[in-house]
């Protein structure tokens, strides 16, 4: 590999940099359909009468929601993955 | 998507350490957004009351639910090629 070249004539982005921004441009990407998917999937689950304000108990299942999310998250990527290699075995 | 990384140096040629980099950041993205996808496919057919901690039951739900969806897509991915094989689509 060719880490460290300097960017060539000057005028260009260095390549690590770029990368880093590549990175984490998907990183935000990422947060924010998370949020937004915790935002919709709790919203439904917890706030089924939108009252006056988020009352405790709707901010207790919020929280819950969010970690069984994250959870759920993790197994559908685990799952996803073992499947994936185990197609791939079978080419 | 082929300027990249020429990095302004010999007009338009790619790096391929950034073309490696991109397929690789691209194919990692694919991954990421299909399990956002199935992630709220599943927790629609899977999650009743969120509670303290994910029970087994949901736990084999989410798995099931994660391959079935596969077996699924590549069910309708083998009938939709036979049946171009066979000229039943138009």
């Amino acid at each position: 590999m060719d880490f460290g070249s300097p960017p060539a004539g000057g005028s260009g982005v260095n390549r690590d940099e770029l990368m880093d921004q590549v990175k984490s441009q998907i990183a935000i990407a990422n947060a924010q359909e998370l949020l937004q998917k915790m935002s919709d999937k709790c919203f439904k689950k917890c706030v089924t009468k939108p009252g006056t304000s988020l009352d405790n108990s709707e901010q207790k299942c919020i929280a819950m929601c969010m970690d069984r999310y994250m959870d759920a998250w993790n197994i559908v990527s685990r799952t996803y993955s073992t499947r994936l290699q185990r197609e791939r075995g079978k080419l | 998507m082929d300027s990249f990384g020429s990095g302004g140096g010999a007009g338009g040629q790619i790096d391929p350490h950034m073309q490696h980099f991109i397929e690789a950041e691209t194919q990692k993205q694919r991954f990421q957004q299909l399990v956002h996808g199935l992630t709220d496919t599943c927790w629609e057919k899977c999650m009743d009351r969120p509670s303290t901690k994910l029970d087994g039951r949901t736990e084999t739900c989410f798995v099931n639910c994660v391959e079935r969806f596969i077996d699924t897509s590549n069910f309708v991915l083998n009938r939709l090629q036979s049946k171009a094989g066979t000229g039943e689509l138009h």
